[in-house]
């Protein structure tokens, strides 16, 4: 998906979250509504004008020990307000690479 | 913001005065570029030395004619990520021999202190406190170099061949 | 191999001290992330979907069965027990933390391995022809002058901040391996006719959203002079680079800019101001470097030993002996690719007990020495012919036998949307259903050389440009479409290839190829004329309406 990482300005078109990495570990965090971060997208705070969108932007970017590469990102919220990531580029973040990492044992071809 | 020099954080003697406002009667000041070539002789005959901040988007070539009477040039670092002005330092420097004080502005950092001096500056205007603090034990981060510069040190090379001179020679 | 002496150590080691409070600095909020990031990416890490990425340097290619054990270790230790092999022949780590950065870093430099400068604005690695010092007809090894170059460039005060990356490669034989017409400064070694050695060196290639193949501005600099010159062209590129629009910043855009005479001639101007300098090469310099590298001594050994005439008889190994081993300078001895392409895996991988695996295999049959190709395939570049048979029986037990090298299935990608950041769309899994689409070894080897490129975004670090096919993925309204084009070259005739038609989708895209590839199998001449060579000959116009004829 084409890279968050040149957003210029600051317009969504749906529900949406703030994230970024852990900066000692580089982990993917969500920024919650507490002004913190968390691991769990379902801990997400979620935003649905532009205005509010930039304001945790701007919250989270100030948070510069904590977490670096901060961006606006969108989710989908299903049944039950369950929060799911709005494009491919987020499900990898959350749920990781789509191709099976190596077996560690020698010559296992890797599960596509 | 600390000036260092010497090693050290030192008191700057010299003034910066913008373009526009008046010259202090006496004493070291530090002038735009703009300003030094409208009239380089005026600012020679005052009393007090004449130092230059000159960009980092202009050759030094309009620089050269002045050199051995400039008591500092100031070269720039816009962003420290910028590194014209290590091309402009170096040949000042080691083509044009110049021997007055070279100080690094803008965004002058502690990471980029070894490159600096490696490029000939002596003289650093320093954007954090604890950075010019910390300048004398971070020139020492650095015991071996690859590349000659105008600094004078032994490079790798040439250090491997004074080894093994010295080891054939029975040293 | 050079061997690192004191002086190399203590830079290395001086280096890890460095970063290690550059991070703590980090940590404790000294150091903010602007002002962090060029430090971090000066050692080569870079922040990725998912974690940090660790670009450790692998200097022309070149490793010891010690430091490959060491790469093992890391992957297992601070990683998720594998690592990626790149276009540029370093090796990369996908999961790393940075706060346990400067352990691994400490833990690679006891063997005289580092990151330095793998990324950031500044000189990267000096890449190289895998089988250097090995090839038959190679003028001179390259890499005494890659080492030399490596060094010149290493934390080099004037040129560490650039407007941009800046990449060398060096070539020494007729047939380039090492892509040297799109790097921003490109070496060719000869002889001039007193028989001493230079360089034609060639300015502003590269590839990414404006690519450019690069353009000679001097046919003959003496070996004497390279460092002197080389500092010329540096010299102009940071001054009259571009820094106020980061894709416009290569000096292949200057060059483009000025033009090639102009800039020739203000490199040219620089030059003639301090070729007598401190940078001349004098013999006793190059010496001394070329001292430091160990040759293994070869034993007289006969070119069909018993061994191998036995072998003949399976077909498997036969099949991979004709596809993987390469003709090498000492009679008896072979150079041997290994494949990082299993049918099915992602290109470039290997995992830490495949290293540690191989790492045993260099130290018998290969003097210890292994190399790392552009291509994301490995070699060991010394193994007596009569080894053949055990060695081959060895690397299959651990997947590292598949006789697909330089075949369709031999595919170059970088890593994509799977893990970077900078993608639009996913390389891995494309390069994957290939593998398995072409998986028949016959199948291949009837289609014959064929190389495949692929990249996830502009950047290019697939290198698709110059794929006899190259796959691009982009982003269309939230979708991974895939623009193709065929008919690149990234050899001494190079050539960026042509579009073929419309983008297809993410599922088309196999099915596009097989369709190009039938296309080919079609049109060709005779079968021994190469894909590649068929789009040359014909044009892009019979392929397009064959594949897009029923789309």
């Amino acid at each position: 998906m084409t890279s968050p990482l040149e957003q210029k300005k600051i317009k969504i078109a749906g529900p949406s979250i703030v994230t970024a990495n852990r900066t000692w570990d580089g982990a993917v965090i969500y920024r919650t509504a507490g002004q913190g971060w968390s691991a769990d997208l379902a801990d997400a705070a979620i935003v649905r004008t532009s205005d509010e969108a930039r304001a945790l932007l701007a919250e989270s970017v100030a948070d510069d020990l904590g977490a670096i590469g901060a961006y606006i990102a969108p989710v989908e919220i299903g049944d039950g307000g369950k929060i799911e990531p709005g494009n491919l580029r987020e499900q990898i973040r959350r749920s990781g690479v789509t191709i099976g990492l190596p077996a560690n044992a020698i010559g296992l071809p890797v599960q596509a | 913001m600390p000036l260092v020099k010497g090693g050290k954080i030192t008191d700057d003697i010299f003034v910066h005065v913008v373009d526009g406002a008046e010259l202090p009667a006496d004493g070291a000041v530090l002038v735009s570029a703009a300003r030094f070539l409208e009239n380089p002789e005026a600012l020679f005959a005052r009393s007090g030395k004449v130092g230059v901040i000159w960009p980092n988007n202009r050759d030094v070539d309009d620089l050269v004619p002045h050199l051995e009477r400039l008591g500092a040039v100031a070269l720039v670092f816009p962003t420290f990520r910028d590194g014209r002005a290590y091309s402009q330092a170096r040949l000042l420097r080691e083509r044009y021999l110049y021997r007055g004080e070279l100080r690094a502005t803008g965004q002058v950092l502690r990471d980029q202190f070894v490159f600096m001096l490696r490029a000939g500056f002596d003289a650093f205007e320093v954007k954090k406190q604890a950075d010019a603090e910390a300048f004398a034990q971070t020139v020492q981060r650095y015991s071996v170099f690859y590349q000659p510069t105008g600094d004078g040190r032994l490079t790798a090379l040439h250090r491997r061949m004074q080894l093994r001179h010295s080891e054939s020679a029975g040293l | 191999m050079y061997a690192y002496d004191e002086i190399d150590r203590t830079l290395v080691n001086e280096r890890v001290a460095e970063f290690r409070d550059q991070v703590k600095r980090r940590l404790s909020g000294e150091l903010t992330e602007d002002e962090f990031k060029m430090l971090r990416l000066q050692n080569g890490v870079y922040l990725q979907l998912h974690a940090y990425m660790f670009r450790v340097a692998i200097p022309y290619g070149t490793l010891s069965s010690k430091q490959l054990r060491r790469l093992a270790h890391v992957a297992r230790r601070y990683d998720r027990g594998y690592g990626h092999f790149t276009t540029r022949q370093n090796i990369q780590f996908n999961w790393i933390k940075l706060a346990e950065l400067p352990d691994a870093l400490a833990d690679l430099a006891e063997v005289g391995i580092h990151a330095m400068q793998t990324s950031g604005n500044n000189t990267r690695n000096v890449t190289s022809d895998q089988w250097a010092g090995v090839a038959p007809g190679e003028i001179e090894d390259p890499r005494i002058w890659s080492e030399i170059l490596r060094q010149y460039t290493t934390l080099h005060p004037e040129f560490s901040f650039l407007p941009r990356k800046f990449k060398f490669a060096i070539t020494a034989s007729a047939h380039d391996r090492a892509a040297i017409k799109v790097h921003d400064i490109g070496l060719r070694l000869l002889k001039n006719e007193a028989g001493e050695t230079g360089f034609e060196v060639l300015v502003g290639g590269g590839l990414g959203r404006t690519p450019f193949i690069g353009k000679t501005i001097k046919p003959f600099v003496h070996g004497r002079d390279l460092l002197s010159y080389v500092e010329a062209i540096m010299r102009v590129y940071n001054q009259y680079g571009r820094r106020d629009n980061i894709y416009k910043a290569r000096i292949k855009i200057l060059v483009h800019e000025l033009g090639v005479e102009k800039f020739a001639a203000e490199v040219e101007e620089e030059w003639q101001q301090m070729r007598d300098g401190a940078l001349k090469l004098d013999e006793e310099v190059v010496e001394d470097i070329r001292s430091r590298f160990y040759y293994p001594t070869y034993e007289k050994l006969p070119h069909m030993p018993d061994e191998l005439r036995k072998a003949a008889q399976d077909p498997k190994f036969e099949a991979w002996r004709t596809n993987s081993v390469f003709p090498h300078k000492a009679q008896g001895y072979a150079i041997v690719t290994i494949s990082l392409k299993p049918v099915g895996g992602p290109p470039g991988d290997a995992t830490a007990d495949q290293m540690d695996a191989l790492a045993d295999l260099a130290d018998k049959y290969s003097f210890g020495e292994i190399r790392v190709g552009h291509e994301q395939n490995l070699a060991l570049p010394h193994v007596a012919r009569r080894d053949l048979p055990e060695l081959w029986k060895a690397l299959d037990k651990i997947g590292l036998a598949t006789p697909n090298v330089n075949l369709i299935s031999d595919i170059i990608a970088c890593p994509g949307l799977d893990y970077c950041s900078l993608a639009n769309a996913r390389s891995i899994p494309i390069a994957q259903e290939l593998t398995r689409r072409f998986a028949n070894h016959d199948t291949a080897n009837l289609i014959g050389r064929l190389h495949i490129n692929i990249s996830g975004c502009i950047n290019a670090c697939g290198h698709h440009h110059v794929g006899h096919i190259g796959i691009l993925g982009v982003e269309k309204n939230g979708e991974e479409v895939y623009q193709i084009t065929i008919g690149g070259r990234a050899d001494e005739k190079a050539e960026l290839g042509t579009l073929i038609g419309p983008a297809v989708k993410f599922d088309e895209v196999a099915d596009v190829i097989e369709d190009v590839v039938e296309a080919y199998l079609a049109l060709r001449a005779r079968p021994d004329e190469l894909f590649v060579d068929t789009v040359k000959r014909l044009g892009v116009e019979p392929f397009r309406e064959r594949v897009y004829a029923t789309r």
